[in-house]
């Protein structure tokens, strides 16, 4: 019925909109909105085709889905960490209402900034705009720390869009992974505002009163004595730690890896293999000992800071992530022991896991090179 | 009047459309490690100005008496004398941003762009000519270098030429909510920041994008 309704409205304001028609210039902006509403009904003419009801949008509405509950476990943490700092007691529902409020404006702006920049492009280029960016846009607050001012997010997203996708051709052709490059970004650009003790927590950083003696270090940063710090392991499970927001919560990432891997969005063969390398890692340096940090049991890693985000959502990404089957377990292999490698033995950078996976994005296609032509050469030899 | 004419593309000609370090990709490294801060890309720039102007106009007064054989050995003395020249100068005159440099100033004698018009234009065309695509191909170059540090050195480090621009108020720490962008004062920055003007300038010299 609603249905109906729509298309009616969307077929009667449509033909000017029409390539040749009064307001024929803002056609691709028109066409983003039509598809969002209904499956488009064009069909490819000759030629082999796999036929399949999920299009493009379909599948990173998936991947949206797929992240609510590390969002709204975010939200909640958030709130939780604040109420903590402070001293003072509050419901989950107030936690989750205090979370709510600060991180729906970096939501929106990188949401704004980024489908603005989209938007142009695809108008200036004369192509449909691309959904990719609904993902990207919610990936990037999830990966920032509560505390990072507005104005970084906005640039960094419109670093990641522009010299990130659209400097390769938009959407599907670009190199790195756009929402860890937005990251990559603040990192490099504004490091005290994403690294350190004060950032992790709503209002630390501000030289707000909080309870004496209330460290906002994430569990990693205690990673160098060997420990985990004042927290147990449930903690860093269930989420109730100080970390990037979406990133804290194991169970809340784990859900969502299972909407990925049940619907087949995500590869099965990359997030395993990450998992592999991160434990295979750890062990080797469990083997090796020598140091504290070398000795933290291999188990834990995965669950600590951004491994598990990373691995789910990050490394999974089809455009980025190695294209055959073979490659798509090397580069996952290595994205797992290369972020392990850089926490234990570069105390500058206490999280790998966005440099490990921005690393192996520039490899991906080499691996894929290898991967084919030693195809090539078993078949040629048989 | 018909020279005079030619003498001003030779001219013109570097400063965009055959733009040293936009067109020919020449001299990016120096582009990119020297920029971090206007002054020092700007003093840059005018030594390598100097040198390629210089070099070009020796090497094509001495173009007829220099056998083919060992022609690099004699450009490369040439330009050396001119480098240690302009080296010697900065040192005794602005001695802090000589420091700054450092080995920068040194290997110009390895900017792609000296020996590339010696050879490209200097031994081909009478000394004149060549002093004014000497010329023009550093100031093409030096444009560049005073874009790139004005806007790492604007961003980065919040000053200009070395004075306060962005106001102290502004800053985190003075209870503002501006910081200054690390990113800039890293040479991967600088690289962006080239890619970038390059972009715009392809987008509006659309007979220089390649096929």
């Amino acid at each position: 019925m609603i249905g109906r309704l729509l298309r009616s409205v969307v077929d009667r304001v449509k033909p000017p909109f029409e390539k040749g028609g009064r307001l024929g210039w803002l056609h691709s902006t028109f066409d983003a909105f039509e598809t969002f509403l209904f499956v488009p009904d064009t069909v490819t003419k000759g030629g082999a085709h796999i036929r399949d009801a999920v299009d493009l949008k379909r599948t990173i509405f998936m991947v949206v889905v797929a992240l609510v509950p590390a969002l709204l476990f975010g939200m909640y943490n958030v709130g939780y960490q604040h109420f903590l700092a402070v001293g003072q007691v509050s419901d989950w529902w107030g936690c989750f209402v205090y979370g709510f409020v600060r991180v729906l404006p970096l939501i929106l702006v990188s949401y704004i900034v980024g489908l603005g920049i989209e938007f142009a492009f695809a108008q200036k280029r004369g192509h449909e705009v691309n959904e990719g960016f609904l993902a990207t846009g919610l990936l990037i607050p999830l990966i920032m720390p509560i505390d990072v001012p507005l104005w970084m997010v906005a640039l960094a997203t419109a670093f990641a869009v522009i010299i990130g996708k659209e400097v390769f051709g938009g959407t599907g052709m670009n190199v790195f992974n756009p929402a860890l490059l937005a990251r990559a970004f603040v990192f490099f650009s504004y490091t005290s505002f994403i690294s350190g003790d004060r950032v992790w927590v709503r209002g630390l950083g501000k030289g707000g009163e909080y309870v004496d003696g209330f460290s906002g270090a994430t569990p990693l940063s205690f990673l160098g004595e060997g420990s985990i710090g004042r927290f147990d392991l449930w903690d860093t499970v269930l989420g109730t730690v100080p970390g990037s927001i979406g990133e804290t919560s194991v169970i809340a990432i784990a859900i969502g890896a299972a909407i990925l891997l049940f619907t087949g969005v995500a590869s099965w063969r990359v997030m395993g293999s990450v998992f592999a390398g991160g434990l295979a890692m750890g062990l080797v340096f469990n083997l090796v000992g020598g140091s504290p940090i070398m000795e933290v049991p291999f188990w834990m890693h995965p669950l600590l800071g951004g491994f598990a985000f990373g691995a789910v959502f990050m490394a999974t990404d089809p455009v980025t992530a190695a294209q055959t089957n073979v490659g798509k377990l090397i580069v996952g292999f290595l994205i797992g022991v290369l972020c392990v490698l850089i926490r234990v033995v570069n105390p500058g950078y206490p999280e790998g896991m966005m440099l490990a996976i921005l690393f192996m994005n520039a490899m991906a296609p080499l691996v894929d090179h290898y991967v084919v032509a030693a195809n090539i050469r078993r078949r040629a030899r048989r | 009047m018909a020279a005079k004419s030619k003498n001003w593309q030779y001219f013109l000609g570097p400063l965009s459309k055959d733009n040293p370090v936009l067109v020919q990709i020449l001299g990016i490294c120096s582009a990119l490690a020297v920029t971090a801060q206007l002054k020092p890309a700007f003093v840059m720039a005018a030594s390598v100005m100097v040198v390629t102007a210089f070099a070009n106009l020796i090497m094509s007064a001495l173009r007829k008496g220099v056998p083919g054989r060992i022609r690099i050995i004699v450009q490369l003395v040439v330009i050396a004398f001119l480098v240690i020249l302009v080296d010697q100068v900065l040192k005794a005159f602005v001695y802090d941003v000589s420091k700054q440099l450092s080995v920068y100033v040194g290997l110009i004698i390895t900017n792609c762009i000296l020996m590339g018009r010696v050879e490209a234009f200097a031994l081909g065309h009478r000394p004149w000519p060549s002093f004014v695509d000497g010329l023009a191909n550093g100031v093409g170059y030096g444009i560049i270098l005073v874009v790139l540090g004005f806007v790492r050195e604007l961003f980065g480090s919040g000053s200009l030429w070395g004075l306060r621009v962005i106001p102290e108020a502004w800053y985190v720490h003075s209870g503002g909510f501006y910081a200054n962008n690390g990113l800039m004062m890293l040479p991967p920055m600088a690289l962006i920041l080239v890619g970038l003007i390059i972009w715009v300038h392809r987008g509006s010299n659309k007979d220089l994008i390649e096929k």
